[in-house]
């Protein structure tokens, strides 16, 4: 319970809930208008993903490109829990997150002893399955898709949510667990010879991921009215592997960044209509060339960074084998 | 009776598209076996490859071999290019960046193309006219241009098993490949040699855009998507790195798909070529091919 | 030490609320130092395409078909007077950007409507939005029947000038089962596609009440360009006729590789099989005989609107027009012919005279505005003469 109430922790509730009133007063005296309010839940939703696609690529250094999988479960079960069978919000969210989860152990489980390229070809494959079983199932609506989905969504329920998965996955990498994760990672031989039980851990990040992964997609179908299986492609995989990549595999704040960035930049481009693809792609490019490591390296954005520069041991960049 | 001829058609039909596939494949297994680089871009140097085809066919009137010959040289150079300027800052990166460039630069191809002449396909000119070969008393048929695409699939890719296990060149991309310190430091030319890999790869791109124009008659920007995408599931199902893998995992993907189609449950034609690749990745991780790399301890 | 970072992640949250809410409250001020919409200077109407991604040849297609038509009005004196000024968008087919730009339209830019999405699934994203802000949407291709009616009730801002899914595949079922006296039908369906897969199961049915059979049906998907092997499975059931409710993309190669299979019985198709040039140079004269497809408007009509707006789009783009060009220059001329009648750029007032639309006069055809939001319009059937000119075959009520 000490241990609870440090200065620092009751600072960051504090920090916390101011911002989240300030938002909340802005947004219903309408200074914050309805399109920065929908740029302002996809970056939400945009946070999620990556901080949940980074514990995946950036910690356990398991190359995934099916991340979109499990937000399409999450999407679709959340909103056939709330339109089909009328349960109310939360359990929807709940049932999404967890149906993805299971999802994430059912494939994880075989998959993960695939290394590099072919698990990310595995799991590519993998999201393609499952956007193929939903686009025949009628239930879910076919290739029409499924629609009459209430707008419960709002800045409160993103707020928490994201706040949430940065916790929990930020408290999951501060723990022996976490740690396990990362020796998988840095080097997956020696993390066995000291008794690290690597499927063990490759699974866990699985599945945890798998689950906000999950989670954003609910938060994702409750927003849009309507979801499509075509919605949830490979694109859509890409599109957060580039968030991850670009604030930098293997730092929570960098994803965080990234999620946002990215948005500010989409809203930006927006206005360029007949180029705005090739300005992205100029930039990704660019981005990559001078900051190949991402905006935040491994590092951690802190308050550290204002005192001094911390120097701390460099925990490599070797994403992705 | 009737039912084996329709087998035997369908398996001719996969594999005209298994050797597209194929040619596209050959591709990512050499870029990929020498810098590990997933060259997302690879597919779009294919429709660049096709359009070069396309403007040479209609504006300097010069025929089939003509255009196939002038596609492979301009896909060389965009090849050169883009690893000169977007791959060669990031070699030393991590590969997940490298490979984000090379989304970016699949993008820039694919929109710039969109930009300079719309997102329309358009009709490749007939070159070749038509013929149809019948076999077993017309029952099973082989058109000219399936042919056609056999043949160039397979002489270049005897071509390129020449290039790469006899020549010099190819003596130093598998040295780069297997162990790029140690080929620098017994005299190769690494940033050459790279080049010279992503040469032939683009050129191979090249030549199954003209084959793939000609053969179904029409190209449009972003034509090289998908079967960028699958050709690259085809390479690493054949073993990536693995020239005879790339071949036949491609020949592979081509006859799975068309047997689905053909036999199956055609809605579930995408989820059940992905399912078998699963399965077999799973059985043998390291695709049909590939050489199971021991770990360095 | 590590709740540091909480902190920091806090931090940036908070910095970029103020740029976000920076932002918005100078779009707040607009709002208030805005005058009536009645005054404005100029017509504002937005276009939310899908200019990107894997559908963005009918999305450019369509903007083409707005393009000429904006151009026209302006140059005949704007509408009420005013210039019109058009904001285009891209939604690269993507959900959340199609739904991000309706709301950017209807509140940073004061449209007075909106023209798009090009596909049912955005439109479906951008319906609520057009409720939620009262103001009217015009689709000229979403076909799918939820977007002007759900749950039994008529989405009250959204429009479509388009046939519906169902309206057209009735058509050509009963064109199959009675005109040509097909007994046995297949179908190739993208099935990707609500708008392939409705179409499919609206023929089916009438063909089979008209007293057909569909014996065969095969899937194929959007980025598809070799059909061998289910064109060889289809014909080796040997069926009267092929259903082929696709996009004209796709139909040419089908009818040429079906043709070269050796298929020669009918190929019958809806209106995404408009493209005159494009059909005749991929697939050729040869592969276009005893093929059909039900479209809204013949392109070869002697009516002065359908030759002056060919003539127009092939002087710009140097091709002729398909059906998505020709139903973009409707929606456009749609939305004026209704702001003209309403009087007034009031969103609401423009949505009354778009329901209450009596006659318009369209070069895809006369067009009543139902109940539903669902145009009542005629139809007709294109086929192919020798020299793979169309020619009009029927023409259907």
């Amino acid at each position: 319970m000490k241990r609870l109430l440090t200065r620092q922790n009751m600072i960051i509730t504090a920090a916390l809930l101011v911002v989240y009133i300030i938002v909340q007063v802005l947004l219903s005296t309408g200074i914050i208008s309805a399109f920065y309010e929908t740029n302002l839940i996809l970056g939400g939703i945009g946070i999620i993903m990556a901080v949940s696609l980074n514990l995946i690529t950036g910690f356990a250094g398991q190359f995934t490109l099916g991340h979109a999988g499990f937000m399409a479960i999450g999407a679709y079960f959340s909103a056939v829990m709330t339109v089909k069978w009328g349960m109310p919000f939360i359990l929807s969210l709940l049932g999404g997150a967890c149906l993805a989860a299971v999802m994430g152990f059912l494939i994880g489980l075989p998959t993960l002893r695939l290394k590099g390229d072919y698990l990310a070809i595995a799991t590519l494959g993998m999201g393609e399955v499952i956007r193929v079983v939903l686009l025949n199932t009628k239930y879910v609506g076919g290739a029409a898709g499924l629609f009459g989905i209430p707008r419960i969504t709002n800045w409160t329920w993103i707020f928490v949510c994201s706040v949430v998965t940065v916790l929990c996955i930020r408290n999951l990498l501060w723990s022996s667990y976490g740690r396990a994760c990362i020796s998988v990672r840095e080097d997956e031989v020696a993390a066995e010879i000291m008794g690290v039980d690597i499927t063990h851990y490759k699974v866990l990040a699985f599945v945890v991921g798998a689950f906000f992964a999950g989670l954003g997609g609910a938060l994702y179908s409750h927003y849009y009215y309507f979801i499509q299986p075509g919605g949830f492609g490979f694109m859509k995989s890409i599109e957060y592997l580039v968030m991850v990549v670009l604030g930098g595999m293997g730092s929570i704040t960098g994803s965080v960044m990234a999620a946002i960035v990215l948005t500010v930049i989409n809203v930006f481009l927006q206005q360029y209509s007949a180029i705005r693809m090739i300005l992205y792609a100029l930039l990704l490019i660019i981005i990559m060339i001078f900051r190949p490591e991402g905006l935040m390296g491994s590092k951690e954005f802190s308050t550290a960074m204002f005192r001094r520069f911390e120097r701390r041991d460099d925990r490599g960049s070797a994403g992705g084998q | 009776m009737e039912q084996f001829y329709v087998f035997l058609q369908q398996m001719v039909n996969g594999i005209s598209l298994g050797s597209i596939y194929a040619l596209i494949a050959l591709g990512y297994t050499m870029v990929y076996g020498i810098i590990k680089l997933i060259n997302f871009a690879h597919g779009d140097i294919y429709m660049v490859g096709a359009f070069v085809g396309y403007f040479a066919i209609n504006y300097l009137h010069v025929g089939f071999f003509g255009s196939l010959f002038i596609a492979m040289a301009a896909c060389v150079l965009l090849g050169i290019l883009i690893e000169r300027i977007a791959y060669k800052p990031l070699r030393n990166a991590t590969r997940i960046a490298a490979l984000i460039t090379a989304i970016g630069v699949s993008f820039l191809l694919e929109y710039t193309t969109v930009f300079a002449l719309g997102a329309q396909s358009r009709a490749f000119p007939e070159v070749l006219g038509n013929i149809r070969f019948g076999f077993f008393g017309n029952k099973v048929f082989i058109t000219n241009k399936e042919l056609l695409i056999y043949g160039v699939t397979l002489a270049l890719m005897v071509l390129l098993q020449f290039i790469v296990k006899k020549t010099k060149t190819g003596k130093a991309m598998r040295a780069v490949a297997f162990d790029r310190d140690a080929a620098m430091l017994m005299g190769v030319n690494i940033d050459n040699t790279i080049s010279a890999t992503f040469a032939l790869g683009s050129a191979l791109a090249g030549a199954a855009g003209v084959l793939v124009g000609i053969y179904y008659s029409a190209i449009s920007p972003l034509m090289g998507m998908n079967p960028g995408l699958k050709a690259f599931v085809a390479a690493v199902l054949g073993g990536i790195g693995s020239i005879p893998g790339a071949a036949l995992g491609g020949v592979l993907m081509g006859v799975i798909e068309t047997m689905v189609i053909a036999y199956g449950q055609s809605t579930f034609r995408d989820a059940v070529a992905f399912a078998i690749l699963i399965i077999i990745l799973i059985i043998k991780p390291s695709g049909i091919f590939g050489s199971n790399a021991r770990e360095k301890v | 030490m590590k709740m540091r970072k909480l902190l920091a992640v806090t931090l940036l949250l908070a910095f970029v609320l103020v740029m976000t809410a920076g932002c918005g409250g100078t779009d707040a001020n607009k709002t208030e130092t805005k005058p009536a919409a009645t005054d404005a200077a100029e017509v504002i109407l937005g276009a939310n395409f899908e200019l990107s991604g894997a559908v963005a040849v009918y999305g450019q297609t369509k903007m083409n078909g707005v393009e000429i038509a904006i151009d026209e009005i302006n140059k005949a004196g704007g509408i009420l007077g005013k210039q019109v000024k058009l904001i285009k968008y891209d939604n690269k087919g993507d959900d959340a950007e199609a739904l991000s730009l309706t709301t950017r339209l209807m509140t940073e830019d004061k449209i007075v409507t909106m023209l798009g999405p090009v596909t049912s699934g955005r439109v479906m994203v951008a319906v609520p939005v057009s409720e939620q802000f009262k103001i009217p949407l015009v689709t000229g291709t979403g076909t799918a029947a939820a977007i002007t009616v759900a749950d039994g009730k008529v989405n009250q801002y959204a429009f479509r000038i388009c046939y519906t899914d169902e309206y057209q595949g009735k058509l050509a079922g009963k064109f199959a089962a009675t005109s040509l006296g097909g007994k046995t039908a297949a179908m190739l369906v993208n099935q990707n596609d609500d708008y392939s897969i409705g179409l499919s199961e609206a023929f089916k049915t009438t063909f089979e009440e008209n007293g057909g059979k569909v014996i065969e049906q095969v899937s194929f998907t959007n980025d598809d360009v070799n059909f061998n092997t289910a064109l060889t499975k289809i014909i080796a059931t040997n069926p009267d006729v092929l259903y082929v409710p696709a996009y004209y993309e796709q139909d040419a190669l089908i009818a040429k590789q079906a043709r070269e299979l050796g298929y020669t019985k009918p190929i019958i198709g809806g209106d995404g099989w408009d493209s005159a040039d494009y059909l005749l140079q991929t697939a050729g004269a040869a592969a276009l005989q005893e093929v059909y497809f039900v479209n809204h408007y013949f392109s070869g009509d002697a009516e002065p609107a359908v030759k002056a707006f060919v003539d127009a789009y092939t002087a710009k783009y140097n091709e002729t027009p398909s059906s998505f060009s020709a139903l973009g220059y409707d929606t456009a001329m749609f939305v004026k012919d209704a702001i003209e009648r309403a009087g007034s750029l009031d969103p609401v007032a423009i949505r009354d005279a778009m329901a209450a639309t009596k006659e318009f006069k369209g070069i895809t055809g006369n067009l009543a505005m139902g109940e539903n939001h669902d145009p009542i319009k005629s139809a007709v059937i294109i086929s192919f003469d020798a020299d793979g000119k169309p020619i009009l075959k029927e023409k259907l009520q």
